[in-house]
């Protein structure tokens, strides 16, 4: 195996009793890079994570992590990566320095240079002036900061973040990716999962995960690219109406609601006519509508409409 | 070492946080211990009585007198009849009673035998049996006087002496104050019940916390958090010690008769087994719910079975040698030998050894059983 890898997992699957969290899943991360697990939900993420870091014992398959297979020599594993779990698991009663200084003195950080490198991550966090505060009265996007400060203390070259932005606003979202960015440009090697599409766009390659499978690995531009047809965005009266029309039309591949607007998958240009002509027999008005560029919501929604298709046509047969 | 060092500090500041906690810990085991030790503070004595004397003689009136001198009677009412003196008692007024009948004086100055009735509350069985055997000593003693006394005077004067005359000196706690056997008791329990408590929720909180996953992605090994979780409740259990003791010693008068340094060390040795269990049953336990019930399950044959309420003497053998496998029946026999009877390390060196290899177990248990896995 390559060295050249932060991660390998190979055929990894967790079973829970006769329940299966993770099926069969397999991909690569290079050094440096930025792998994001997207998917909903129960999808499999956390329990994936959770293997990686050999917290969660694999029922089948491997993963190595910087080298070491995760399932024998978890230990070896855990000293040089980075976790940063979903709840935040900071203590509350303890002061923001405190924090950081209890995770710093755990991972064995020398005397010397634990000083100037708590300082330096106050600074990265922006937590400078608040250090004598409590890690309770810090507000989401201040604990979210704290606790990723606390994951890289012993800097880390593999990290792991499970849901790292969930319920902090989008500000602060956006400035934590900017801080996961200079980590990677320093060469630290990122997975981090999240259910928000638009963030897999900071991502170098995405898994999507649905149903405890992988069902796509790719960079966001090849997955959008990979799409099958066109994409369409109509802007109509009743949508809803409207989606049940097009689902049953020749040549559509797959419709979705968009909040107030129709993503119409269609296989060319001319379906875009019939579509047109379909909805206004049924006597919904149709405003504008425009070919766009697919988001990744809409690349992981047509995976899964055709993720469950095959499915369905293997159970038929 | 480091590891270890940083736990027990982030311990430290856990309790220091919580003043209220922290305020509480260190009150209520004193609280309870001058709450229970007064509940059992009064000796069995000053019975309210009720006495008929039909009699009315000079004998008769010294036969109530010497029950009013015993100290275990109170002669509270004087009554005219059996009647009146159920009377009393079913009214919770008197707590025995004694009708002398007409002809007690008569008969004893004809030497022939007179009988007393007395009557006894029989509700609380430990009162009754006091009572009981108050009343027999007494009876006995004035029946023994007066036979002498009538021997000594008949027409045949002859120097009496009864065959056996026996002597009982007691050894420890020479005035047999309750509180002397019942205060070390109480310390011990408190100091059970406390231990497992301050530790039961060690490990099981930071599990619901989230904070448990965290731990365990770090390189920190299972004994360093479980040392680093006793650390700083030892230093939390000696003071409720010193504090429990010092409570026996200027609120219920119990002095402690050995070494006062022999008692805080091998209390050292208790406490760490006692919060070592405590921290297996965190390790075990999936959530404080459990950990609540299985402190709570472990507390109860503690105090039925370890010989601090009832005597182990008269348990079934199955039961008494169960009885060993708990630390605190094997604290109760160092507490009382180093308060009650001021015994040395040399006689309690067969109930230290229990507790040091009770402690060990229960520590390697949760090293062994605490896996750095969810």
């Amino acid at each position: 195996m390559s060295h050249e890898n932060a991660v390998e997992v190979d055929h990894l699957t967790k079973k829970f009793g006769s329940f299966t969290a993770v099926d069969q899943v397999n991909f690569i991360i290079p050094k440096g890079e930025i792998f994001g697990l997207l998917g909903p939900n129960g999808a499999g993420k956390t329990t994936t994570i959770r293997m990686l870091c050999g917290i969660l014992l694999p029922t089948a398959g491997e993963a190595r992590i910087l080298g070491f297979d995760v399932a024998h020599r978890p230990e070896e594993v855990k000293k040089r990566i980075g976790y940063m779990s979903q709840k935040f698991a900071l203590y509350n009663d303890l002061t923001v320095f405190e924090n950081l200084d209890f995770y710093a003195h755990l991972y064995g950080v020398s005397r010397e240079k634990c000083r100037t490198r708590l300082e330096g991550l106050i600074e990265m966090a922006g937590l400078r002036g608040h250090e004598k505060e409590r890690a309770a009265n810090l507000s989401g996007a201040w604990r979210q900061r704290l606790a990723l400060a606390c994951a890289i203390v012993h800097e880390p070259p593999m990290l792991f973040l499970d849901e790292p932005t969930a319920g902090v606003d989008p500000v602060s979202r956006r400035e934590f990716w900017e801080m996961i960015y200079s980590l990677a440009g320093q060469g630290v090697s990122v997975l981090a999962t999240t259910h928000y599409m638009d963030e897999a766009e900071f991502c170098n390659v995405i898994g999507m995960m649905h149903d405890a499978r992988l069902i796509a690995l790719n960079d966001p531009d090849s997955l959008k690219s990979d799409l099958r047809g066109i994409l369409l965005e109509v802007d109509c009266e009743s949508p809803g109406q409207a989606e049940a029309i097009a689902t049953l039309l020749p040549g559509v591949i797959d419709v979705a609601l968009h909040g107030v607007l129709l993503h119409v998958t269609v296989e060319n240009e001319t379906i875009q006519q019939t579509l047109e002509d379909a909805l206004a027999s049924a006597g919904i008005t149709v405003g504008q509508v425009e070919t766009v560029l697919p988001s990744l919501e809409d690349v992981f929604v047509s995976l899964v409409a055709a993720e469950s298709r095959s499915r369905l046509r293997q159970e038929i047969a | 070492m480091n590891r270890l060092w940083t736990i027990t500090r982030k311990e430290f500041i856990h309790i220091i946080r919580d003043p209220r906690t922290l305020i509480l810990v260190i009150i209520l085991p004193v609280m309870m211990l001058a709450l229970l030790g007064s509940a059992f503070a009064n000796e069995i004595e000053h019975l309210p009585m009720a006495v008929a004397d039909q009699s009315k003689t000079d004998a008769s009136r010294r036969f109530v007198d010497r029950f009013s001198a015993s100290g275990f009677f109170d002669v509270t009412y004087g009554v005219q009849s059996e009647g009146e003196i159920q009377q009393l008692m079913d009214q919770g007024l008197v707590k025995s009673g004694l009708l002398i009948p007409e002809e007690f004086g008569r008969n004893l100055s004809t030497g022939n035998p007179s009988a007393a009735q007395f009557y006894v509350d029989g509700a609380d069985p430990l009162v009754a049996q006091t009572a009981q055997l108050a009343i027999e000593t007494i009876s006995q003693a004035t029946s023994q006087e007066i036979l002498v006394q009538q021997l000594s005077s008949g027409p045949f004067p002859m120097e009496l002496r009864l065959p056996i005359d026996s002597h009982v000196r007691f050894l420890y706690n020479p005035n047999l104050r309750r509180m002397n056997f019942l205060i070390p008791g109480l310390i011990a329990l408190i100091l059970q019940v406390q231990a497992l408590l301050l530790t039961a929720f060690a490990i099981v909180r930071e599990r619901e916390q989230g904070t448990l996953e965290q731990l365990i992605v770090t390189p920190l090994r299972p004994w360093e958090l479980m040392l680093g979780k006793i650390l700083p409740f030892i230093l939390v259990a000696m003071v409720n010690i010193a504090m429990t003791v010092a409570v026996g010693h200027l609120w219920f008068g119990v002095e402690v008769a050995g070494s006062v340094t022999l008692l805080f060390v091998l209390s050292l040795v208790f406490l760490s087994s006692a919060l070592g269990l405590g921290v297996l049953i965190s390790t075990i336990s999936r959530n404080q719910m459990q950990a609540m019930y299985m402190s709570t399950f472990i507390i109860l044959p503690a105090v039925m079975l370890s010989g601090l309420i009832f005597p182990r003497e008269n348990m079934p053998r199955l039961v008494y040698w169960a009885g060993y496998l708990m630390p605190v029946t094997h604290f109760l026999e160092v507490i009382r030998g180093i308060i009650l009877k001021g015994v040395g390390i040399n006689y309690l060196w067969q109930n230290v050894w229990p507790l040091v290899i009770f402690g060990v177990v229960v520590f390697l248990a949760s090293v062994l059983l605490f896996h750095k896995r969810l």
